[in-house]
Protein backbone atom coordinates (compact mmCIF):
# COMPACT_ATOMS: atom_id res chain seq x y z
CA UNK A 1 0.00 0.00 0.00
CA UNK A 2 1.16 3.65 -0.83
CA UNK A 3 2.69 5.86 2.16
CA UNK A 4 0.06 8.46 3.34
CA UNK A 5 3.21 10.46 5.25
CA UNK A 6 7.04 9.55 3.92
CA UNK A 7 9.65 10.89 6.25
CA UNK A 8 13.12 10.83 4.52
CA UNK A 9 16.38 12.06 5.90
CA UNK A 10 15.04 14.87 8.10
CA UNK A 11 17.00 16.73 10.27
CA UNK A 12 16.51 19.89 12.42
CA UNK A 13 18.27 21.63 14.28
CA UNK A 14 17.03 24.81 17.34
CA UNK A 15 20.51 26.65 17.10
CA UNK A 16 23.83 24.67 17.84
CA UNK A 17 20.99 21.97 18.98
CA UNK A 18 20.16 19.16 16.44
CA UNK A 19 17.03 17.66 17.39
CA UNK A 20 16.05 15.84 14.76
CA UNK A 21 19.02 13.20 12.75
CA UNK A 22 18.09 12.08 9.56
CA UNK A 23 14.82 10.49 10.41
CA UNK A 24 13.27 8.03 7.99
CA UNK A 25 9.72 6.42 8.49
CA UNK A 26 6.36 6.08 6.81
CA UNK A 27 2.98 5.40 7.58
CA UNK A 28 0.83 3.27 5.25
CA UNK A 29 -2.93 4.34 4.74
CA UNK A 30 -5.29 3.23 7.65
CA UNK A 31 -2.36 2.67 9.44
CA UNK A 32 -1.57 3.67 13.23
CA UNK A 33 2.31 4.29 14.05
CA UNK A 34 3.22 4.67 17.59
CA UNK A 35 6.16 7.26 18.39
CA UNK A 36 7.69 6.29 21.23
CA UNK A 37 10.92 7.92 23.19
CA UNK A 38 12.10 9.64 25.95
CA UNK A 39 11.35 13.41 26.91
CA UNK A 40 13.28 15.80 23.94
CA UNK A 41 14.11 12.79 21.82
CA UNK A 42 12.18 14.69 19.10
CA UNK A 43 8.75 13.47 18.92
CA UNK A 44 6.95 16.75 19.03
CA UNK A 45 9.04 17.98 16.78
CA UNK A 46 9.19 15.59 14.25
CA UNK A 47 5.28 16.15 14.63
CA UNK A 48 5.50 19.32 14.45
CA UNK A 49 7.77 18.97 11.08
CA UNK A 50 5.27 17.30 9.10
CA UNK A 51 2.42 19.68 9.51
CA UNK A 52 5.04 22.62 8.45
CA UNK A 53 5.03 24.08 11.63
CA UNK A 54 8.69 23.88 11.87
CA UNK A 55 11.06 24.10 9.01
CA UNK A 56 13.14 21.04 7.78
CA UNK A 57 16.79 22.03 7.59
CA UNK A 58 17.35 18.43 5.28
CA UNK A 59 15.45 15.74 3.58
CA UNK A 60 12.14 15.27 2.78
CA UNK A 61 8.77 14.91 3.73
CA UNK A 62 6.06 13.35 1.34
CA UNK A 63 2.48 13.64 1.83
CA UNK A 64 0.58 10.89 -0.89
CA UNK A 65 3.43 11.12 -2.85
CA UNK A 66 3.93 14.54 -3.39
CA UNK A 67 7.15 16.57 -1.91
CA UNK A 68 5.16 18.68 0.85
CA UNK A 69 8.64 20.39 2.22
CA UNK A 70 9.72 22.10 -0.92
CA UNK A 71 9.72 25.83 -0.33
CA UNK A 72 7.72 26.33 -3.60
CA UNK A 73 4.89 24.36 -1.67
CA UNK A 74 2.10 26.34 0.16
CA UNK A 75 2.36 25.62 3.67
CA UNK A 76 -1.46 26.71 4.03
CA UNK A 77 -2.85 23.76 1.63
CA UNK A 78 -0.61 21.08 3.71
CA UNK A 79 -2.24 21.60 6.63
CA UNK A 80 -5.75 21.77 5.34
CA UNK A 81 -4.91 17.64 4.57
CA UNK A 82 -3.40 17.12 7.79
CA UNK A 83 -4.96 17.42 11.32
CA UNK A 84 -3.04 17.94 14.70
CA UNK A 85 -4.01 17.31 18.52
CA UNK A 86 -1.55 18.88 21.02
CA UNK A 87 -0.34 17.81 24.61
CA UNK A 88 -2.01 20.68 25.80
CA UNK A 89 -5.19 20.83 24.08
CA UNK A 90 -4.51 24.50 22.71
CA UNK A 91 -8.20 25.11 22.44
CA UNK A 92 -9.33 28.60 21.26
CA UNK A 93 -10.72 30.05 24.74
CA UNK A 94 -12.80 33.01 23.36
CA UNK A 95 -14.69 30.64 21.19
CA UNK A 96 -17.23 28.08 22.17
CA UNK A 97 -16.99 24.66 21.56
CA UNK A 98 -18.72 24.51 18.56
CA UNK A 99 -16.81 27.73 16.89
CA UNK A 100 -13.49 25.51 18.01
CA UNK A 101 -14.93 22.81 15.79
CA UNK A 102 -16.37 24.38 13.09
CA UNK A 103 -13.32 27.47 12.48
CA UNK A 104 -11.13 26.20 9.91
CA UNK A 105 -14.07 24.15 8.10
CA UNK A 106 -15.67 28.05 7.88
CA UNK A 107 -12.54 29.58 7.56
CA UNK A 108 -9.91 27.42 5.76
CA UNK A 109 -12.11 24.60 3.90
CA UNK A 110 -15.07 27.30 2.60
CA UNK A 111 -17.59 25.17 4.09
CA UNK A 112 -20.78 26.94 4.65
CA UNK A 113 -21.69 27.24 8.28
CA UNK A 114 -24.73 25.68 8.39
CA UNK A 115 -22.85 22.44 6.66
CA UNK A 116 -20.14 23.17 9.31
CA UNK A 117 -21.93 23.27 12.23
CA UNK A 118 -24.22 20.41 11.50
CA UNK A 119 -21.39 18.09 11.23
CA UNK A 120 -20.05 19.44 14.23
CA UNK A 121 -22.42 19.00 16.49
CA UNK A 122 -22.28 15.49 14.80
CA UNK A 123 -18.83 15.28 15.98
CA UNK A 124 -19.43 16.35 19.05
CA UNK A 125 -21.87 13.70 19.60
CA UNK A 126 -19.43 11.22 18.19
CA UNK A 127 -16.80 11.85 21.30
CA UNK A 128 -19.27 12.25 23.96
CA UNK A 129 -19.64 16.34 24.25
CA UNK A 130 -23.40 16.07 23.00
CA UNK A 131 -25.21 19.39 24.74
CA UNK A 132 -21.46 21.41 25.78
CA UNK A 133 -21.58 23.16 22.19
CA UNK A 134 -22.10 26.05 23.31
CA UNK A 135 -19.62 26.01 26.64
CA UNK A 136 -16.53 27.39 26.85
CA UNK A 137 -13.63 25.27 26.59
CA UNK A 138 -12.77 26.11 30.10
CA UNK A 139 -15.53 24.99 31.31
CA UNK A 140 -14.94 21.52 30.58
CA UNK A 141 -12.20 18.92 31.89
CA UNK A 142 -9.15 18.52 30.62
CA UNK A 143 -10.65 15.04 29.05
CA UNK A 144 -13.59 16.96 27.20
CA UNK A 145 -11.39 19.95 26.06
CA UNK A 146 -9.18 17.12 24.61
CA UNK A 147 -11.83 15.40 22.87
CA UNK A 148 -13.03 18.93 21.52
CA UNK A 149 -9.33 19.19 20.20
CA UNK A 150 -9.29 15.70 18.66
CA UNK A 151 -13.35 16.59 17.09
CA UNK A 152 -11.40 20.02 15.70
CA UNK A 153 -8.32 18.05 14.26
CA UNK A 154 -10.80 15.54 12.67
CA UNK A 155 -13.72 18.09 11.33
CA UNK A 156 -11.43 18.96 8.17
CA UNK A 157 -11.34 15.41 7.12
CA UNK A 158 -7.45 14.88 7.27
CA UNK A 159 -6.02 12.53 5.53
CA UNK A 160 -3.84 11.86 8.63
CA UNK A 161 -3.79 12.70 12.27
CA UNK A 162 -0.79 13.47 14.28
CA UNK A 163 -1.17 12.85 17.63
CA UNK A 164 1.03 14.54 20.09
CA UNK A 165 1.02 13.24 23.30
CA UNK A 166 -2.75 14.21 24.06
CA UNK A 167 -2.95 12.34 27.53
CA UNK A 168 0.45 13.52 29.00
CA UNK A 169 -1.17 17.26 30.05
CA UNK A 170 -4.43 14.97 31.97
CA UNK A 171 -5.18 13.58 35.60
CA UNK A 172 -5.24 9.37 35.70
CA UNK A 173 -8.52 9.15 35.59
CA UNK A 174 -9.33 11.17 32.16
CA UNK A 175 -6.92 9.44 29.97
CA UNK A 176 -9.64 6.67 29.51
CA UNK A 177 -12.29 8.44 27.33
CA UNK A 178 -9.34 10.51 25.53
CA UNK A 179 -7.60 7.24 24.68
CA UNK A 180 -11.18 5.75 23.72
CA UNK A 181 -11.80 8.65 21.55
CA UNK A 182 -8.40 7.83 19.41
CA UNK A 183 -9.87 3.81 19.45
CA UNK A 184 -12.78 5.22 17.28
CA UNK A 185 -10.75 6.96 14.74
CA UNK A 186 -8.31 4.14 14.68
CA UNK A 187 -11.56 1.86 13.80
CA UNK A 188 -12.72 4.12 11.49
CA UNK A 189 -9.70 3.80 9.66
CA UNK A 190 -7.85 6.80 10.22
CA UNK A 191 -4.14 7.26 9.29
CA UNK A 192 -2.25 8.00 12.27
CA UNK A 193 1.38 9.05 14.05
CA UNK A 194 0.64 9.09 17.74
CA UNK A 195 3.44 9.82 20.07
CA UNK A 196 2.67 8.98 23.17
CA UNK A 197 4.11 7.59 26.68
CA UNK A 198 0.92 4.99 27.06
CA UNK A 199 2.66 1.91 26.04
CA UNK A 200 -0.04 -0.40 26.62
CA UNK A 201 -2.41 1.89 24.41
CA UNK A 202 0.59 1.66 21.73
CA UNK A 203 0.27 -1.87 21.79
CA UNK A 204 -3.27 -1.93 21.15
CA UNK A 205 -4.05 0.83 18.60
CA UNK A 206 -0.57 0.69 16.87
CA UNK A 207 -0.10 -1.25 13.84
CA UNK A 208 3.56 -0.09 14.12
CA UNK A 209 5.91 1.13 17.14
CA UNK A 210 8.85 3.53 16.28
CA UNK A 211 11.61 4.24 18.63
CA UNK A 212 12.77 7.61 18.67
CA UNK A 213 16.31 7.87 20.17
CA UNK A 214 18.60 11.06 19.86
CA UNK A 215 17.02 12.14 16.46
CA UNK A 216 16.66 8.85 14.93
CA UNK A 217 14.20 5.84 14.34
CA UNK A 218 16.56 3.30 16.32
CA UNK A 219 13.97 0.61 15.64
CA UNK A 220 10.77 0.04 14.60
CA UNK A 221 8.41 -3.21 13.90
CA UNK A 222 5.07 -4.52 14.73
CA UNK A 223 4.12 -3.61 18.47
CA UNK A 224 4.42 -6.92 20.40
CA UNK A 225 7.93 -7.32 18.78
CA UNK A 226 9.24 -3.69 19.69
CA UNK A 227 8.09 -3.78 22.72
CA UNK A 228 8.09 -7.35 24.27
CA UNK A 229 11.98 -8.30 22.23
CA UNK A 230 13.52 -5.09 21.48
CA UNK A 231 16.59 -5.79 19.24
CA UNK A 232 18.51 -2.62 20.39
CA UNK A 233 20.08 -2.55 23.76
CA UNK A 234 18.29 1.49 23.96
CA UNK A 235 14.94 0.62 22.86
CA UNK A 236 15.38 -2.26 26.13
CA UNK A 237 16.99 0.73 28.59
CA UNK A 238 13.69 3.23 27.74
CA UNK A 239 11.03 0.26 28.47
CA UNK A 240 12.73 -0.83 31.61
CA UNK A 241 12.71 2.76 33.10
CA UNK A 242 8.98 2.93 31.83
CA UNK A 243 8.85 -0.35 33.55
CA UNK A 244 10.02 1.18 36.78
CA UNK A 245 8.18 4.19 36.95
CA UNK A 246 4.79 2.39 36.50
CA UNK A 247 4.06 3.00 32.52
CA UNK A 248 3.77 0.13 31.55
CA UNK B 1 1.27 6.69 76.05
CA UNK B 2 0.52 9.25 73.59
CA UNK B 3 -1.95 11.49 75.15
CA UNK B 4 -2.02 14.62 73.13
CA UNK B 5 -3.31 12.08 70.10
CA UNK B 6 -6.20 10.90 72.08
CA UNK B 7 -8.70 13.59 73.43
CA UNK B 8 -11.24 12.80 75.66
CA UNK B 9 -14.98 13.36 73.82
CA UNK B 10 -15.59 15.58 77.02
CA UNK B 11 -12.63 17.91 76.07
CA UNK B 12 -14.05 18.73 72.48
CA UNK B 13 -15.99 21.45 72.43
CA UNK B 14 -19.37 20.97 71.17
CA UNK B 15 -20.35 21.36 67.58
CA UNK B 16 -21.06 24.89 66.79
CA UNK B 17 -19.84 26.66 69.84
CA UNK B 18 -16.68 27.17 67.92
CA UNK B 19 -17.89 28.56 65.12
CA UNK B 20 -19.97 30.68 66.82
CA UNK B 21 -17.03 32.22 68.68
CA UNK B 22 -15.19 32.74 65.83
CA UNK B 23 -18.41 34.59 63.97
CA UNK B 24 -18.16 36.60 66.98
CA UNK B 25 -14.47 37.75 66.77
CA UNK B 26 -14.78 38.08 63.72
CA UNK B 27 -17.78 40.65 63.68
CA UNK B 28 -15.85 42.48 66.49
CA UNK B 29 -12.42 42.46 64.15
CA UNK B 30 -14.46 44.00 61.56
CA UNK B 31 -16.64 46.70 64.02
CA UNK B 32 -12.92 47.76 64.95
CA UNK B 33 -11.72 48.11 61.87
CA UNK B 34 -14.32 50.32 60.41
CA UNK B 35 -14.23 52.60 63.85
CA UNK B 36 -10.44 53.22 62.59
CA UNK B 37 -10.99 54.06 59.26
CA UNK B 38 -13.74 56.45 60.26
CA UNK B 39 -11.53 58.13 63.17
CA UNK B 40 -8.52 58.42 60.58
CA UNK B 41 -10.38 59.81 57.93
CA UNK B 42 -12.25 62.66 59.98
CA UNK B 43 -8.67 63.82 61.91
CA UNK B 44 -7.05 63.67 58.40
CA UNK B 45 -9.61 65.29 55.73
CA UNK B 46 -10.51 67.53 58.77
CA UNK B 47 -6.93 68.52 59.21
CA UNK B 48 -5.97 69.06 55.53
CA UNK B 49 -9.42 71.67 55.10
CA UNK B 50 -8.20 73.39 58.83
CA UNK B 51 -4.79 73.77 57.26
CA UNK B 52 -6.69 75.38 54.24
CA UNK B 53 -9.31 77.24 55.62
CA UNK B 54 -7.01 79.16 58.42
CA UNK B 55 -4.34 80.13 56.07
CA UNK B 56 -3.83 83.88 55.70
CA UNK B 57 -4.53 84.03 51.88
CA UNK B 58 -8.02 81.91 51.95
CA UNK B 59 -10.08 84.60 52.22
CA UNK B 60 -8.67 86.01 48.68
CA UNK B 61 -8.30 82.41 47.45
CA UNK B 62 -12.16 82.16 47.75
CA UNK B 63 -12.91 85.08 45.91
CA UNK B 64 -10.80 84.45 42.76
CA UNK B 65 -10.81 80.47 42.85
CA UNK B 66 -14.53 79.27 44.42
CA UNK B 67 -16.76 82.44 43.23
CA UNK B 68 -20.06 81.43 43.08
CA UNK B 69 -20.95 84.24 41.41
CA UNK B 70 -18.36 84.01 38.45
CA UNK B 71 -18.84 80.05 38.23
CA UNK B 72 -22.50 81.12 37.24
CA UNK B 73 -21.30 83.42 34.89
CA UNK B 74 -18.53 81.54 33.42
CA UNK B 75 -20.25 78.23 32.94
CA UNK B 76 -22.00 78.50 29.74
CA UNK B 77 -18.93 79.62 27.87
CA UNK B 78 -16.52 77.07 29.47
CA UNK B 79 -19.44 74.18 28.61
CA UNK B 80 -19.92 74.69 25.39
CA UNK B 81 -15.85 74.94 25.24
CA UNK B 82 -15.72 71.75 26.31
CA UNK B 83 -18.22 70.60 24.13
CA UNK B 84 -15.58 70.84 21.53
CA UNK B 85 -13.26 69.05 23.97
CA UNK B 86 -15.49 66.41 23.83
CA UNK B 87 -16.04 65.90 19.64
CA UNK B 88 -11.99 66.80 19.33
CA UNK B 89 -11.64 63.67 21.79
CA UNK B 90 -14.52 61.04 20.31
CA UNK B 91 -13.08 61.89 16.82
CA UNK B 92 -9.01 61.09 18.33
CA UNK B 93 -9.72 58.13 20.21
CA UNK B 94 -11.44 56.39 16.88
CA UNK B 95 -8.87 57.63 14.92
CA UNK B 96 -5.90 56.58 17.19
CA UNK B 97 -7.57 52.97 18.10
CA UNK B 98 -7.51 51.98 14.00
CA UNK B 99 -3.41 54.00 13.16
CA UNK B 100 -2.17 51.99 16.75
CA UNK B 101 -3.64 48.82 15.56
CA UNK B 102 -2.48 48.98 12.08
CA UNK B 103 1.49 49.96 13.06
CA UNK B 104 1.06 47.08 15.86
CA UNK B 105 0.32 44.76 12.95
CA UNK B 106 2.97 46.11 10.90
CA UNK B 107 5.30 45.64 14.12
CA UNK B 108 4.54 41.58 14.56
CA UNK B 109 4.73 41.20 11.26
CA UNK B 110 7.78 38.90 10.51
CA UNK B 111 7.28 38.76 6.50
CA UNK B 112 10.80 40.19 4.92
CA UNK B 113 8.98 41.67 2.40
CA UNK B 114 7.57 44.04 4.56
CA UNK B 115 10.72 45.18 6.51
CA UNK B 116 11.09 48.57 5.38
CA UNK B 117 7.14 49.43 6.59
CA UNK B 118 8.13 47.63 9.70
CA UNK B 119 11.51 49.69 10.35
CA UNK B 120 8.95 53.02 9.83
CA UNK B 121 6.60 51.64 12.75
CA UNK B 122 9.44 51.29 14.74
CA UNK B 123 10.89 54.74 13.77
CA UNK B 124 7.41 56.38 14.05
CA UNK B 125 6.60 54.72 17.62
CA UNK B 126 10.07 56.14 18.82
CA UNK B 127 9.60 59.57 17.32
CA UNK B 128 5.95 59.96 18.68
CA UNK B 129 6.15 58.35 21.89
CA UNK B 130 9.21 60.52 22.34
CA UNK B 131 8.62 63.89 21.68
CA UNK B 132 6.30 65.35 24.73
CA UNK B 133 2.68 66.22 23.21
CA UNK B 134 2.38 69.41 24.14
CA UNK B 135 5.56 69.58 21.74
CA UNK B 136 4.43 67.75 19.10
CA UNK B 137 1.00 69.93 18.87
CA UNK B 138 3.20 73.29 19.26
CA UNK B 139 4.97 72.27 15.89
CA UNK B 140 2.44 70.69 14.16
CA UNK B 141 -0.13 73.54 15.02
CA UNK B 142 2.64 76.28 13.65
CA UNK B 143 4.15 73.88 11.59
CA UNK B 144 2.21 72.74 8.74
CA UNK B 145 0.34 75.85 8.20
CA UNK B 146 3.88 77.88 7.45
CA UNK B 147 4.65 75.07 4.74
CA UNK B 148 2.11 77.14 3.09
CA UNK B 149 1.05 73.92 0.56
CA UNK B 150 -2.16 73.40 -0.93
CA UNK B 151 -4.22 70.88 1.05
CA UNK B 152 -2.96 70.37 4.40
CA UNK B 153 -5.25 71.88 6.71
CA UNK B 154 -4.64 75.15 8.84
CA UNK B 155 -7.84 75.24 11.18
CA UNK B 156 -5.81 74.60 14.64
CA UNK B 157 -8.93 72.44 15.61
CA UNK B 158 -7.89 69.72 12.95
CA UNK B 159 -4.16 70.47 13.47
CA UNK B 160 -4.56 69.84 17.28
CA UNK B 161 -6.33 66.59 16.78
CA UNK B 162 -3.53 65.32 14.51
CA UNK B 163 -0.77 66.04 16.99
CA UNK B 164 -3.16 63.85 20.01
CA UNK B 165 -3.65 61.29 16.85
CA UNK B 166 0.01 60.94 15.95
CA UNK B 167 1.30 60.48 19.64
CA UNK B 168 -1.22 58.70 21.42
CA UNK B 169 -1.24 56.29 18.42
CA UNK B 170 2.14 55.73 19.25
CA UNK B 171 1.45 54.78 23.12
CA UNK B 172 -1.33 52.56 22.17
CA UNK B 173 0.15 51.11 19.20
CA UNK B 174 2.68 49.45 21.87
CA UNK B 175 -0.24 48.29 23.98
CA UNK B 176 -1.88 46.32 21.01
CA UNK B 177 1.71 44.58 20.52
CA UNK B 178 2.20 43.99 23.99
CA UNK B 179 -1.47 41.86 23.91
CA UNK B 180 -0.37 40.23 20.60
CA UNK B 181 2.75 39.01 21.86
CA UNK B 182 1.27 37.76 24.94
CA UNK B 183 -1.28 35.42 23.21
CA UNK B 184 0.26 31.69 24.08
CA UNK B 185 2.15 30.35 21.08
CA UNK B 186 0.37 27.08 21.07
CA UNK B 187 -2.97 29.48 19.72
CA UNK B 188 -1.19 30.52 16.47
CA UNK B 189 0.12 26.81 15.82
CA UNK B 190 -3.49 25.27 16.88
CA UNK B 191 -4.78 27.87 14.23
CA UNK B 192 -2.03 27.22 11.56
CA UNK B 193 -3.26 23.31 11.93
CA UNK B 194 -6.92 23.98 11.26
CA UNK B 195 -5.80 25.28 7.87
CA UNK B 196 -5.90 29.20 8.62
CA UNK B 197 -4.04 31.17 6.94
CA UNK B 198 -1.14 34.13 8.84
CA UNK B 199 -3.68 36.68 8.29
CA UNK B 200 -7.00 34.77 8.71
CA UNK B 201 -5.08 33.64 12.07
CA UNK B 202 -4.50 36.89 13.57
CA UNK B 203 -8.00 37.87 12.34
CA UNK B 204 -9.82 35.27 14.16
CA UNK B 205 -7.69 33.75 17.12
CA UNK B 206 -4.66 36.26 18.08
CA UNK B 207 -6.44 39.78 18.06
CA UNK B 208 -9.20 38.70 19.75
CA UNK B 209 -8.13 37.41 22.64
CA UNK B 210 -5.22 40.20 22.75
CA UNK B 211 -7.52 43.13 22.75
CA UNK B 212 -9.73 41.78 25.45
CA UNK B 213 -6.58 41.44 27.29
CA UNK B 214 -5.17 44.74 26.91
CA UNK B 215 -8.95 46.49 27.16
CA UNK B 216 -8.61 47.89 30.84
CA UNK B 217 -4.68 49.64 29.62
CA UNK B 218 -6.59 50.75 26.65
CA UNK B 219 -9.17 52.70 28.41
CA UNK B 220 -6.42 53.88 30.78
CA UNK B 221 -5.22 55.41 27.55
CA UNK B 222 -7.94 56.94 26.55
CA UNK B 223 -8.98 58.60 30.56
CA UNK B 224 -5.15 60.26 29.96
CA UNK B 225 -6.19 61.29 26.18
CA UNK B 226 -9.44 62.94 27.26
CA UNK B 227 -7.49 65.04 29.42
CA UNK B 228 -4.64 66.08 27.19
CA UNK B 229 -7.36 67.56 24.57
CA UNK B 230 -6.58 70.93 26.71
CA UNK B 231 -3.08 70.94 25.52
CA UNK B 232 -4.06 71.79 21.76
CA UNK B 233 -5.54 75.58 23.67
CA UNK B 234 -2.13 76.23 23.23
CA UNK B 235 -2.57 77.12 18.97
CA UNK B 236 -6.03 78.63 19.61
CA UNK B 237 -9.29 76.67 19.54
CA UNK B 238 -11.62 77.58 21.91
CA UNK B 239 -11.86 75.12 23.73
CA UNK B 240 -12.96 74.99 27.76
CA UNK B 241 -9.60 75.40 29.05
CA UNK B 242 -8.90 78.37 26.48
CA UNK B 243 -12.07 80.12 27.13
CA UNK B 244 -11.64 79.76 30.88
CA UNK B 245 -8.14 81.20 30.40
CA UNK B 246 -9.71 84.12 28.57
CA UNK B 247 -12.65 84.82 31.12
CA UNK B 248 -9.84 84.85 33.34
CA UNK B 249 -7.51 86.83 31.77
CA UNK B 250 -10.25 89.64 31.31
CA UNK B 251 -12.15 89.26 35.11
CA UNK B 252 -8.56 88.42 37.04
CA UNK B 253 -10.67 85.16 38.37
CA UNK B 254 -9.45 81.98 38.86
CA UNK B 255 -13.19 80.42 38.58
CA UNK B 256 -13.53 79.40 35.21
CA UNK B 257 -10.72 77.49 35.39
CA UNK B 258 -11.93 75.48 38.38
CA UNK B 259 -15.23 75.27 36.49
CA UNK B 260 -13.23 73.58 33.55
CA UNK B 261 -11.49 70.77 36.18
CA UNK B 262 -14.62 70.16 37.06
CA UNK B 263 -16.08 69.74 33.66
CA UNK B 264 -13.16 67.45 33.16
CA UNK B 265 -13.91 64.94 36.35
CA UNK B 266 -16.97 64.44 35.74
CA UNK B 267 -15.96 62.43 32.26
CA UNK B 268 -12.66 61.19 33.90
CA UNK B 269 -13.77 59.78 37.33
CA UNK B 270 -16.57 56.96 35.63
CA UNK B 271 -13.93 56.23 33.13
CA UNK B 272 -12.02 55.55 35.16
CA UNK B 273 -14.21 53.63 37.26
CA UNK B 274 -15.48 51.47 34.42
CA UNK B 275 -11.54 50.88 33.68
CA UNK B 276 -11.35 49.50 37.65
CA UNK B 277 -13.92 47.18 37.10
CA UNK B 278 -12.88 45.56 33.75
CA UNK B 279 -9.33 45.09 35.64
CA UNK B 280 -11.39 43.47 38.61
CA UNK B 281 -13.03 41.36 36.07
CA UNK B 282 -10.08 40.06 34.48
CA UNK B 283 -8.71 39.07 37.91
CA UNK B 284 -12.03 37.27 38.68
CA UNK B 285 -11.47 35.23 35.62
Amino acid sequence: MAAVIKVRGVTKAFGEREVLHGVDFDVAEHEAVALIGASGSGKSTLLRCIDLLEEIDDGDIFLDGEVITDPAVDPVAVRRRLGVVFQAYNLFPHMSVLQNVVLGQMRAQKVGRREAEEEGRALLARFGLEGREDDRPDELSGGQQQRVAIARAFAGKPRALLLDEVTSALDPELIGEVLEAVRDLKAAGMTMVIATHEMSFAREVADEVAFLHEGRILESGPPEQVLAEPREEETRRFLARLLEAGRV
Amino acid sequence: MNETATISPDDRPRQGDRRREREAAKRAKARRGQLIAGVSSVVVIGGLAALVLTSPGWPSVRETFFSWSEFTNAFPEVLSGFWLDIKIFMVVEVAVLILALLIALIRVNRSPGLFPVRLLGTVYVDVFRGIPTILLVYLIGFGIPALELEGLPTDPVVLGAIALTLSYSAYVSEVYRAGINSVHRGQHDAALSVGLTQPQTMRHVILPQAIRRVAPPLLNDFVALQKEVALISIIGPQEAFRVAQIYQGENFNYTPIIAAALLYLVITVPLARIVDRMGGAEAVR
